[in-house]
């Protein structure tokens, strides 16, 4: 009997009402398609974050300056790092290279065009350490520098070919504020814009140019067999015994990892909650037109109680109309957030940003739908029941 | 229908025992049964007279199990109907009372083979049955070559028609019939009470038309005047059978 049901609930909102039945779904679908799109990308996002967290490896321990979680991000203000932490940290037992590096945002020149990126100073003789650390990154153009180019530079993938008008390859040469640096080498790609447009140079030779004896972080290896986490909280405390307060941060890339997905977890709960504001109004909306339904169809209600239809007849084929209802609304809505996930990857590949895929579960879709249809019918309720409990005499009589 | 369940005009299928019906307009009772006591016996084609407002629609639906009277009891078939639930007052009306209405009452957006296979939804019957009996009794009513009209293609008297054949869609034993010629002109109207009358002769069935129109009366073996409420008298047009003269009221 219910597939007559589906087929009068059809029949009803494709043929009879079909403006209204899309208006009605219109608050359900933009829920849908905001759900659908904002999941897939930040399911995407996630992923991202975490495949590129899987590159720097599980072994990598970074120091920032300032509070990370508490009051923001790395603060700005904070006191820097210098090299007296990195002789303590290098002192602790367990930690094997030690690489502080200096980023500066910085004005650079190519055959007269300007532009600023970051640029980052790594010790001389820690390029390899620092760049190559990442699974998959290797030089694909040159060479890496030497301690003997002072003035040398490593340029990132996109530098190449997709920064400055003109293309910049191995032995060109590039004016990093003010100075010129000779490209030594490229290396691959890493997937996002901004590290792909960094430009590397030697530590000493950025304090130089940028007068600073600051350290912006501290990138170090644990050594085989060193427990890292044990590692991470040695460190911690012996700088917070010579700064004599936490006023850096101390972070496994696990640790790290976990915080940019606890970030990506916050805004996806906004998101999912905004949304749900827009299903809630769906619903609603969906309730107005079911008793409106209701209301017009009153006679028809009539005649099918006197043809035998029983008081939960009535109820189900109201309630399989709002259910299907809200399901149109969740089919269409799917298709709209698929597809609005997919445009944000093409746009972020466009931006440079390929290693954003969007990623729609199968779970997602499922649940989009299933919700969509149980908000229907919960949205159909009352309006159903108050057609159910019609008195046929009455109904009948109905104009 | 096999012939052995129309039996004689002796078996009482619908027996009213001082029904009575209130309703309440607003905050005043309106009283619209008085105490109705009277026999429908299977096989009867019944005409119940009376000026708008006499009561004989609240009559209509108590007699077609559409509502319960407020006292009384109502026997159908046996059964006191009187008490029943709405659930069972709606299985038992779709199996044993077709209705037909003044106005058509038919669904627009279904094709008259939809509409008459309509009420077998609600009986479980199987849509291949559905559809071939609705279009038995399509083709009976000669709209053969009409089953897949919607009612807006259709005219008055074809419309009517499928209402009927939709009437007869479980293969009721009581055809409860308001004003059913009502919307249409007199010809058409005279076709209708034929095809009702052809029904009643050759499937036997129990037929109750409600009329103020004594030319639609007429059609009938009996009919029933009501006034306020009351049966003001019964007369027997067709005395087919003879039956004791106030055999309808139960008075002797």
């Amino acid at each position: 009997m219910i597939k007559e049901y589906i087929q009068f609930a059809f029949s009803t909102i494709v043929h009879q009402r079909k403006r209204r039945s899309f208006l009605t779904i219109l608050g359900i679908f933009i829920g849908i398609a905001a759900v659908v799109a904002l999941i897939s990308v930040s399911q995407g996002l996630k992923d991202a974050v975490s495949s590129q967290f899987e590159l720097i490896g599980a072994d990598v321990i970074t120091i920032m300056p300032g509070k990370f979680g508490a009051g923001g991000m790395t603060g700005f203000g904070a006191r820097p790092l210098t090299d007296t932490d990195v002789e303590i940290v290098e002192n602790i037992r367990g930690v094997g290279t030690v690489a502080p590096i200096l980023v500066r945002t910085a004005k650079v020149t190519f055959s007269g065009e300007e532009k600023y990126t970051y640029v980052m100073g790594i010790p001389a003789d820690k390029a390899e350490d620092v760049l190559l650390s990442m699974e998959g990154i290797k030089v694909i153009e040159g060479r890496l520098t030497t301690k003997s180019d002072k003035y040398g530079a490593i340029i990132g993938y996109s530098i190449a070919d997709d920064f400055f008008e003109k293309d910049v390859h191995v032995g060109d040469k590039l004016e990093i504020s003010g100075k010129e640096f000779k490209v030594r080498g490229r290396i691959s790609k890493i997937g996002n814009r901004q590290d792909d447009s960094q430009i590397y140079i030697h530590m000493s030779t950025a304090r130089e140019i940028f007068n600073t004896s600051e350290i912006s972080v501290i990138i170090l290896k644990v050594e085989q067999g060193a427990d890292v986490e044990r590692v991470a909280e040695k460190i911690k405390e012996e700088l917070k015994d010579k700064h004599g307060e936490e006023d850096f941060s101390v972070m496994t890339s696990s640790q790290l990892a976990s915080i940019v997905q606890n970030i990506l977890g916050i805004i996806q709960l906004v998101i999912v909650g905004i949304a749900g504001i827009s299903l809630l109004v769906g619903g609603v909306g969906i309730m107005n037109t079911m008793y409106t339904s209701v209301q017009e169809r009153t006679r028809q209600i009539g005649i099918m109680k006197a043809v035998g239809a029983t008081n939960s007849d009535i109820l189900t084929i109201f309630l399989v109309e709002s259910g299907l209802l809200g399901l149109v609304g969740g089919v269409i809505g799917c298709v709209i957030g698929i597809v609005l996930a997919f445009g944000v990857q093409f746009g972020a590949e466009i931006l440079g940003y390929s290693m954003l895929k969007a990623s729609v579960p199968l779970w997602l879709i499922a649940f989009a739908l299933g919700f969509s249809f149980v908000l229907g019918m919960l949205s159909g309720t009352l309006p159903a029941r108050h057609a159910a409990r019609m008195n046929p005499v009455d109904a009948l009589r109905y104009e | 229908m096999p012939n052995d369940t129309h039996a004689s005009h002796d078996e009482v299928i619908i027996r009213l025992d001082n029904v009575k019906k209130t309703y309440m307009l607003g905050k005043i009772p309106v009283q619209a049964l008085r105490g109705i006591t009277m026999k429908v016996h299977r096989g009867e084609f019944i005409a119940i007279m009376g000026p708008s407002g006499s009561g004989k629609s609240t009559l209509m639906n108590i007699l077609g199990a559409l509502d319960v009277p407020t006292s009384g009891k109502v026997w159908f078939e046996g059964k006191d109907i009187s008490k029943f639930s709405e659930s069972e007052l709606a299985r038992f009306r779709g199996k044993k009372v077709g209705f037909v209405f003044q106005q058509f009452n038919l669904f627009p957006v279904m094709s008259a083979l939809e509409n008459v296979a309509l009420p077998m939804i609600f009986q479980d019957v199987p849509e291949k049955q559905r559809l071939a009996r609705a279009k038995q009794l399509l083709t009976t009513l000669g709209l053969g070559k009409r089953l897949h009209h919607k009612p807006s293609e259709l005219s008055g008297g074809e419309q009517q028609r499928v209402a009927m054949a939709r009437a007869f869609a479980n293969n009721p034993d009581v055809i409860l019939a308001d004003e059913p010629t009502g919307n249409l002109d007199s010809k058409t109207g005279k076709q209708i009470m034929t095809f009702l009358k052809n029904l009643h002769m050759e499937e036997h069935k129990t037929i109750i038309v409600v009329t103020h129109d004594p030319i639609i009366a007429g059609y009938a073996e009996t009919i029933v005047n009501i006034r306020d409420g009351q049966i003001v008298h019964d007369h027997i047009l067709a005395r087919k059978h003879l039956w004791p003269k106030n055999r309808r009221t139960g008075e002797q």
